[in-house]
């Protein structure tokens, strides 16, 4: 498959203090790349930087981002916002408050529509109720006349990526998508992600802190720690054999659900033991 | 041996103007045995805080008893519901916001001791050797909030919860706003305490599997009710209700 976005060493620092250090990795046409790490590692740094949203303060100061044989931290504020939208898409971790909540979902897809191409009115509408209906909404039309706040958070997050994928960009960035979700809506975003790779084909980079969610989609995986790779490779291999020591400390710090078989037996019920499970990385003195 | 937390028939109902009656919390019952950790667990908006804040008397039930070691404290104000404290402390989702930013943390770990009349130098003392027993250096006492990372200020937020010697332990969602290595460590520090201290735990988490790891019973509350309880491992292989089916299913 064709690379289509390559970071070569890259250093990121705001206000001169440098958070990401030596970040190099490629993404394919149509493969998910995830980024895992703690809250502070720099792992949405890393995508901010691509999409040019750093903020004032914020600076790619090292390396290269290409994208189609554009460097794009070099790119001037009006060649990224070519870019953005029509061919990179952002998700945020609460898409529901990327939009304005005054006004109808319909009527501000149909705002960044017009931005990127000439566009009617029936013309948008029709896209975007085939989007919708594509990636799962049964009733699209009372999405497009609803206001964000009537939507549930799910419901919000869902519209975020049909936001993002109206323009059907080459590059899906997502930042948290599901972190501020329960389970069972997590699980519907996940899906939604991974119907719109296998219909569009798209490249996901997909940035958590959430090791379930990276492993029902990436192909490969991304670990950050204070702002350093500790570790990149096959999705597969670093989750189940993590090479980094860090890799290891954080896989086993992951709460699993232990599930029975049919016919299996419960355990009889045990004292808890603290040395057996989660014990054995001491009080420590926190972080 | 009697219950340490017994709830019967609790009810919360928000009214609002113009719209129709909600029962955030709707007849739940349940008790918690000494040394018992119960989890409760639901998606959003199923009632488990409210649950919480009614339990700890942070808002008041529509009905019900809330019975805390032999004690009903559903209706208790002002003095003698501080001495119920005494024997239930809180730890909340978001440390650093659950401190006083304008007071160090050996002041707001203190507090309590000073409310029942500990001296200066005695509750200096205490709460060095709570920081130490939650896993922080005895200087942390001097330190603000914002001072230090979230799982320190959690560390010191357990440290004021178990500094009047509780019997039970509320944890609201305590672990969710934390990194899961730092999440571990914590629940390993409750663990430790829970042995030593013989404590008793109300164990509100949404992620089903911490539970499973940490709580001898749990319950699933859904839309304000409890629609399922049992052992963790029992529920998990074979869960009864549809709705604790398809959380089950929804885990990746």
């Amino acid at each position: 498959m064709a690379e289509i976005l390559r970071y070569e060493h890259v250093d990121i620092a705001y206000n001169g203090r440098v958070v990401v250090q030596d970040v190099s990795f490629t993404l394919d046409d149509g493969e998910i790349l995830g980024i895992v790490g703690e809250s502070g590692s720099g792992k949405s740094t890393i995508i901010k930087a691509a999409m040019g949203l750093l903020g004032p303060s914020g600076q790619v100061t090292r390396g290269d981002i290409y994208y189609k044989g554009y460097d794009l931290p070099d790119l001037s504020p009006a060649q990224i916002r070519k870019l953005n939208g029509l061919e990179l898409g952002m998700i945020f971790q609460s898409a529901g408050a990327s939009f304005c909540p005054i006004r109808t979902v319909g009527a501000q897809l149909y705002e960044s529509m017009t931005e990127h191409e000439p566009i009617g009115r029936d013309e948008f509408n029709r896209r975007a109720v085939e989007l919708l209906k594509k990636i799962g909404f049964d009733n699209p039309q009372r999405i497009l006349d609803s206001y964000p706040f009537e939507l549930s958070g799910g419901m919000q997050q869902r519209v975020g990526i049909a936001a993002a994928m109206l323009m059907n960009p080459r590059i899906l960035l997502a930042d948290e998508p599901t972190s501020a979700l329960d389970v069972s809506v997590q699980k519907q975003v996940v899906e939604e992600m991974l119907l719109v790779r296998r219909t569009f084909g798209t490249a996901i980079v997909i940035v958590t802190h959430n090791i379930g969610v990276i492993g029902a989609m990436a192909d490969k995986v991304l670990v950050m720690k204070d702002g350093k790779m500790v570790e990149y490779g096959d999705a597969k291999q670093v989750l189940e054999r993590p090479g980094a020591l860090y890799t290891q400390t954080l896989m086993a710090a992951v709460p699993r659900l232990r599930r029975f078989r049919p016919g299996e037996t419960v355990p009889p019920l045990k004292e808890w033991d603290a040395t057996s499970q989660i014990g054995n990385l001491g009080r420590g003195t926190g972080r | 041996m009697g219950s340490i937390l017994s709830v019967d028939s609790l009810t919360k109902v928000f009214t609002r103007k113009g719209q129709p009656d909600f029962a955030a919390v709707d007849h739940i019952s349940f008790e918690v045995d000494p040394g018992e950790c119960l989890g409760i667990i639901g998606e959003s908006g199923s009632g488990k805080s409210t649950a919480a804040a009614m339990i700890t008397r942070l808002i008041d039930p529509t009905e019900g008893r809330i019975i805390l070691d032999g004690q009903d404290i559903t209706r208790l104000r002002g003095r003698q519901l501080q001495t119920a404290y005494r024997k239930m402390q809180m730890v909340f989702q978001t440390p650093t916001e659950s401190f006083d930013p304008r007071r160090t943390l050996g002041d707001g770990i203190g507090e309590s001791l000073r409310n029942y009349g500990h001296c200066r130098a005695e509750v200096d003392r205490r709460v060095a050797q709570l920081l130490e027993q939650c896993g922080l250096p005895a200087d942390f006492a001097r330190r603000y909030p914002h001072q230090v990372s979230g799982g320190q200020c959690q560390r010191a937020a357990i440290a004021r919860a178990i500094a009047i010697k509780p019997k039970l332990l509320i944890c609201d969602e305590a672990t969710s706003a934390l990194d899961v290595t730092i999440q571990r460590e914590i629940l390993a520090l409750l663990s430790d305490l829970r042995r030593e201290m013989n404590l008793s735990i109300l164990f509100i988490c949404h992620d089903i599997a911490l539970v499973q790891q940490f709580c001898d019973r749990v319950l699933v509350m859904y839309k304000g009710r409890i629609v399922e309880e049992g052992v963790p491992d029992e529920v998990i292989r074979n869960p009864q209700n549809d709705y604790t089916k398809r959380l089950i299913e929804s885990i990746l």
